[in-house]
């Protein structure tokens, strides 16, 4: 089980975790909840840069869209496969079954982004 | 026991059900006024639950007028697009309450309780606009109509085994029809707390089910029975998000997607809802579209990507032909599926279509409503 503590966080409600110069991106529990049961990932082709703030890709459920949003700059490594089949991941397992891509970083990438508790005071605010 | 709320200006109204939603942790969103479940735990499980066994709705937002009198009949000839006075007793009966220039101020269901005695079930966002209408059309006929809808509530049963829950709730009693017997647009009557219960085999679902008509005060205790019954046989509750997917698959309209004052009955399908040899009713000799007026039709994609309301309808050049007015990722079916208004043109035969789903164009293929029917 991952230890929410040890990952980074955006305010567009995507989770980072960093592993060397790979990070591992995905939505948080949070934004699965609020989207409602999720029918459809989109995600970017491996090789395209993303810079802080791009739309990476869509997640679509079954009452709304929500564009998801770059928390880092880098070039997308790997996209996974297996939620683009089951979306429905993303709802059971949004910090594990459910990462979405994973992006090779340069230093200071992660400056910026929230920790567990700045990320939880937003989802409360 | 909660009781319904006075409306206080603009402040939501709450159903007699508004505690049993809570306890079951429901999200609530605004329908006409009214904070209604939308979901309870998943739109996707709700929804499948209704195909595969049973849901239970609650649907006590929406509006009840009783209309009689000796000439009750010949006034809803005149007031509604159908012909309400062929129907017999027993029996329910889908129509149309249309304006003068045709176009339609809400669809309703009629319930023929005897002879001189009919209640009409209306949508919760049009309750106003119905009652208005009705009323003022009484005029030169020999009949009462009442909004009795804050006396009652209502609850729907959907899914297979509906008939099985109903008949396992030992708290309705007296029924009037064995309950297999009981026939699709029909109505019987029973007890329920020594009160009448209305059980209407009508729904909004595209499966067997059931709409229970009770005394408000009472709507809480018959959701508990109902569900106690249902326990075994698989049911659920469910909210409006499931209501919306299943009626889409049904291929059923709702008002404010596909019907309101600017379209006309046969530009949605439902030019034979209009009986339009009557002597008199109201649109009358109005209610035929134009030559070039949009069609309703419906469209299935492959893919995941569903296209919805709002979403243009276009050619392969980009031509914009139509507007999705409702779509969703079919559940029961796993593609795309969507109602939409295209020009009459592009609803030929063959025509090439594509939905404009947010700037990417996905081929689309006419398809006869409904796009799931219930296996009988």
């Amino acid at each position: 089980m991952t230890d929410l503590n040890t990952l980074k966080y955006s305010e567009e409600h995507e989770w980072v975790a960093a592993d060397g110069a790979t990070v591992t991106i995905g939505i948080t529990d949070f934004a699965a909840d609020a989207l409602g049961d999720i029918v459809f990932v989109e995600l970017p082709e491996v090789g395209t840069d993303l810079t802080r703030g791009d739309v990476f890709g869509e997640a679509e459920s079954t009452k709304s869209v929500s564009e998801l949003y770059s928390p880092v700059t880098g070039k997308v490594v790997e996209i996974n496969d297996a939620v683009v089949d089951d979306p429905a991941l993303v709802n059971s397992s949004p910090f594990e079954d459910a990462w979405l891509i994973k992006v090779e970083i340069a230093e200071g990438a992660l400056d910026g982004l929230l920790d567990r508790d700045g990320y939880v005071a937003i989802t409360e605010g | 026991m909660t009781e319904q709320l006075e409306p206080q200006g603009d402040s939501p109204r709450y159903t007699p059900l508004r505690e049993r939603h809570e306890a079951l942790g429901a999200t609530f969103t605004d329908f006409g006024g009214w904070q209604m479940p939308v979901r309870y735990t998943s739109d996707l499980a709700e929804h499948r639950a209704v195909r595969e066994a049973a849901g239970i709705f609650d649907i006590s937002h929406m509006a009840e007028f009783t209309v009689r009198g000796a000439s009750a009949a010949a006034y809803l000839d005149f007031a509604l697009a159908g012909r309400l006075s062929a129907m017999t007793v027993g029996k329910a009966k889908y129509s149309l309450l249309l304006t003068a220039d045709g176009g339609i101020v809400d669809d309703v269901i009629v319930y023929r309780l005897a002879d001189d005695d009919f209640l009409v079930i209306s949508n919760a966002g049009n309750r106003d606009a119905v009652r208005e209408a009705l009323t003022a059309r009484v005029e030169g006929f020999d009949v009462t109509v009442e909004d009795v809808s804050d006396a009652y509530g209502l609850i729907a049963v959907q899914g297979p085994v509906s008939e099985a829950i109903l008949a396992a709730t030992d708290a309705i009693t007296d029924v009037s029809v064995p309950w297999a017997e009981q026939k699709y647009y029909a109505w019987a009557s029973a007890t329920f707390n020594g009160k009448p219960l209305l059980l209407a085999r009508t729904g909004y679902t595209g499966e067997d089910g059931f709409e229970l008509l009770v005394d408000a005060a009472d709507a809480a205790s018959l959701w508990d029975a109902l569900v106690a019954a249902g326990a075994e046989h698989g049911l659920v509750a469910a909210g409006l998000a499931a209501r919306d997917s299943l009626r889409l698959e049904a291929g059923m309209p709702l008002y404010g997607n596909e019907l309101s004052r600017e379209i006309r009955p046969a530009q949605a399908g439902l030019g034979r809802v209009v009986v339009a040899d009557k002597d008199d009713f109201v649109g009358k000799g109005a209610h035929v579209p134009a030559d070039d007026a949009r069609v309703l039709v419906g469209l299935t994609a492959e893919g995941r990507r569903a296209g919805r309301a709002g979403y243009p309808v276009v050619l392969a050049d980009g031509t914009v032909v139509g507007e999705i007015t409702s779509g969703a990722l079919s559940p029961t079916l796993g593609h795309p599926i969507a109602m939409a208004y295209v020009d009459p043109s592009a609803a030929a035969e063959g025509t090439e279509l594509f939905l404009d789903v947010r700037g990417t164009k996905i081929p689309a293929t006419r398809t006869a409503l409904p796009f799931y029917r219930r296996k009988k």
